[in-house]
């Protein structure tokens, strides 16, 4: 199944490798990976999409903490979580085109059903961006595959998450309030880490 | 330099880098120079109290620094000179990895300027090392040195110890910066968010050991790595529970210790195993139930419930499904541990005698086959060279200040039967990665580390060629080890696997070696060869007592194998015995 991990890495070079290092390492298959910033300074936010057992989460988690250049890692699904993904797609689309020149209108209906926006428009080509859950952006490629458009170019992110809510993001809580800075400082014990249903045991491939 | 009286005097990064060591309480540093590393040796006479062991191999360096760390505890370090220097350290530096040993490993590195050029003696050696690393580092300014080192001398001793590789370009050795060691003093190690031995947790496992008929500990290297051997042990006798050991942890409690039954696993005593088969509950502590000492998982242990008192929470059920998990540190877990179970302790009728009972028997039918018992036959066995040095070193009252460092294969296993250790640190040995030639150079890193005790070296015919420059090293360094080379003409072990699964196929496990007393010589190490029982302990002794080094070869039977042996995907109680009728082991005949 698909798990996704949100991590908190420090922002440094060679920190990705280390992060692609160990997927590798444990065999898993990394679906996608974003990297941009995040709310602190020099601090990446990676969200990582991996195929992997069910049961596979606790371990990915406790070695994604292994690595030195992690401060945090959150695993969420998505229920508790909104997740995107930004797609930039070009499809062909002009007077040569066997649609010929209602093709362009055809898209343009199509891209308001789906939400996605007309960002360029070229005498032969028009590109789609769209952001969206992965199912939607899946939906708008099958109906212009379907609907014989060519597409010529698909770029995608891969996914974004976010918890929801502010009290339940344990990355929010662990690093915006003076609080918990506070106990980066002095090392005591964090209770809240996790959350109290997790039971590590429970995990496990059998 | 490092006393010196400016506050914040201006040095060069290698002066830095050394300053930072000799700040870190660094004493020895096991190195070998080369181009990229040169500007530190250049000031290496500035720090007297620096001594700098020179290698003849830089995977020596790194066993050696390994050797140092697993006798004392404290980090070991080693040094060596950018691209074949670097990439010469790496089975060194997995070796210490997957045994969770705390070694700082420098490279030196070509200039900054050029990095990414394929310059001369260019590596990518934080690339190379990353999975076989706790962390690395590469350092390209002389104002990083400082505190870079100092974090890596933390990574490497904090939580689950490992090695660190801080790589340095030679720019940065040379640039000049200014020095304040205080300063560079790293923030608190990261607590890790999933160490967590919740009250919960620790009140299952409570009323697991209360309710166990038949409990038995599992003490891995976790026991030494804590220090927690007092509180095992503590426990272990509180509620008369047994403890079996692996290969690592075999130092951690008293081998003599009545409720000590020994080494688990592939080659662990039968009693140890079934003992293990039979629990209704493992108390597994600081090990990672390794395919060596499980074997068939899905077979394993099949009726017990599992408590795992572990510091590295990606451990918890890699191998083994536990029942209970305590993470965090071993000694600190058992100390909230202990004060619960004495409030409720085990009912007195289950403190174990039945149990104790029913294990002690096993041990009689197995030492009927064991090969310790058997008379002189007039062959000379491994497993007796092994036994009568301990004997050598237990009549001499010097057990507690003997340090046995293994290579990897028969010998090591012999050496785990039959060498009855007494005190923490006294076995340094390749566990994980069963690195060959890790015995001559890890020794030589224990015996600096502790020049008042007897170091062994009791290695293989095939190990010992694979780093025997080191004796070189001995005597430029004055070191007294002892050498037992365990010769039986064989890579024993392959040979052993060859007999037993590839239908005695012995394809290059026949090794033909130089004569080891002549090598020794040549060196201008004593040395002895010894064909008889009778001669092993006499010999033990004047290497022991020599105050020089002195190699002892040892002429043992060729194809003599380590039993009981647990065949791959089998269980743990499904153990092949030694033969009844070896030809081997046949008494001499009646004249």
């Amino acid at each position: 199944m698909l798990h996704t991990f949100i991590a908190l890495v420090q922002d440094r070079p060679g920190v990705l490798t280390r992060v692609a290092s160990l997927f590798r390492r444990l065999n898993i298959n990394i679906v996608s990976l974003t990297v941009g910033e995040s709310e602190r300074a020099e601090t990446s936010r990676m969200t990582i999409v991996c195929d992997a057992h069910e049961n596979a989460a606790d371990r990915i988690r406790a070695s994604l903490y292994k690595l030195e250049t992690t401060i945090s890692v959150d695993e969420v699904n998505r229920t508790d979580a909104v997740v995107r993904e930004l797609c930039l797609i070009k499809v062909a689309a002009g007077p040569s085109h066997p649609h010929g020149l209602h093709s362009r209108s055809q898209i343009f209906e199509l891209s308001q059903v789906f939400r996605a926006r007309v960002v360029d428009l070229a005498p032969e080509s028009i590109m789609l961006e769209m952001t969206g859950s992965a199912s939607k952006i899946e939906g708008l490629l099958q109906v212009l595959r379907e609907s014989g458009y060519t597409i010529l170019e698909v770029s995608r992110t891969g996914r974004m998450a976010m918890r929801r809510g502010h009290h339940t993001s344990r990355v929010l809580e662990a690093l915006g309030t003076r609080q918990s800075l506070d106990l980066q400082e002095f090392p005591t014990q964090d209770p809240d880490a996790l959350p109290s249903d997790e039971i590590l045991p429970g995990a496990f491939e059998e | 330099m490092a006393d010196s009286i400016t506050p914040n005097p201006t040095l060069t990064g290698a002066e830095i880098l050394l300053a930072t060591l000799a700040g870190e309480g660094v004493t020895t540093v096991f190195g070998y120079p080369g181009g990229a590393i040169l500007p530190v040796y250049d000031v290496l006479r500035k720090f007297p109290n620096l001594h700098h062991v020179l290698v003849r191999h830089e995977q020596s360096a790194a066993h050696m620094a390994d050797g140092y760390a697993r006798a004392t505890g404290r980090v070991g370090v080693c040094m060596a000179t950018s691209g074949p220097g670097a990439t010469n350290l790496v089975t060194g530096l997995a070796t210490a990895m997957i045994d969770s040993i705390p070694i700082v490993a420098i490279t030196g590195q070509v200039s900054s300027k050029v990095l990414g050029t394929d310059a001369f003696q260019e590596i990518d050696i934080t690339g190379i090392t990353l999975p076989i690393t706790k962390h690395n580092f590469l350092v390209t300014r002389a104002e990083e040195i400082a505190p870079v080192l100092r974090e890596a001398f933390q990574i490497a001793r904090s939580g689950r110890p490992g090695p660190v590789l801080v790589d340095i370009t030679k720019d940065a050795q040379q640039a000049a910066a200014a020095f304040d060691f205080e300063a560079a003093k790293p923030r608190p190690y990261r607590p890790h968010p999933m160490l967590r031995a919740e009250s919960s947790s620790m009140q299952e496992a409570v009323t697991l050991i209360r309710q166990a008929k038949r409990p038995i500990i599992l003490a891995g290297h976790g026991v030494v790595e804590s220090g927690a051997e007092r509180q095992v042990l503590a426990l272990a006798e509180a509620h008369r529970i047994p403890i079996a050991s692996t290969l690592l942890g075999l130092d951690a409690v008293p081998a003599e210790h009545p409720l000590c039954l020994g080494m688990m696993g592939m080659h662990g005593e039968s009693w140890v195993n079934n003992a293990i088969q039979q629990a209704d509950l493992l108390l597994a502590f600081g090990m990672r139930f390794d395919d060596r000492v499980t074997g068939n998982l899905t077979k394993y242990s099949p009726n017990s419930k599992k408590i795992h008192v572990e510091i590295d929470p990606s451990e918890i059920n890699k191998n083994v499904r536990v029942d209970v998990a305590l993470i965090g540190d071993l000694k600190e877990v058992l100390s909230l541990l202990m004060p619960l179970l004495e409030t409720h302790p085990r009912p007195l009728e289950s403190h174990g005698s039945e149990w104790l009972k029913q294990i002690n028997a096993g041990k009689g039918n197995a030492s009927v086959r064991d090969i310790i018992n058997l008379p002189d036959n007039g062959h000379l066995y491994a497993a007796h060279v092994i036994n009568d040095i301990w004997h050598e070193a237990a009549a001499a009252g010097r057990l507690e200040q003997t340090i046995i460092v293994t290579d990897v294969g028969q010998h090591q296993m012999w050496e785990a039967q039959y060498f009855k250790h007494h005190a923490p640190r006294s076995l340094i040995t390749s566990g994980g990665l069963g690195t060959m030639g890790f015995a001559l150079p890890a020794a030589i890193g224990a015996k600096v580390a502790c020049p008042e005790k007897d170091v062994w070296v009791i290695a293989g015919d095939g190990g010992f060629q694979m780093t025997a420059a080191e004796l070189s090293t001995i005597v430029q360094e004055g070191l007294a080890i002892n050498i037992a080379v365990i010769n039986n003409g064989f890579l024993g072990m392959v040979r052993q696997w060859q007999e037993t699964i590839y239908e005695k196929n012995y394809a290059s496990s026949p090794i033909l070696s130089p004569n080891f007393v002549l090598l020794a010589a040549a060196h201008g190490i004593a040395g002895a060869t010894v064909k008889q029982r009778a001669d092993v302990i006499p010999n033990a002794r004047l290497a022991r007592t020599s105050g020089k080094p002195f190699l002892i070869e040892f002429q043992v039977e060729k194809e003599d194998g380590v039993y009981p042996m647990i065949t791959p995907g089998s269980a743990l109680h499904e153990m092949l015995r030694r033969p009844q009728h070896d030809p081997l082991i046949e008494l001499p005949e009646e004249p």
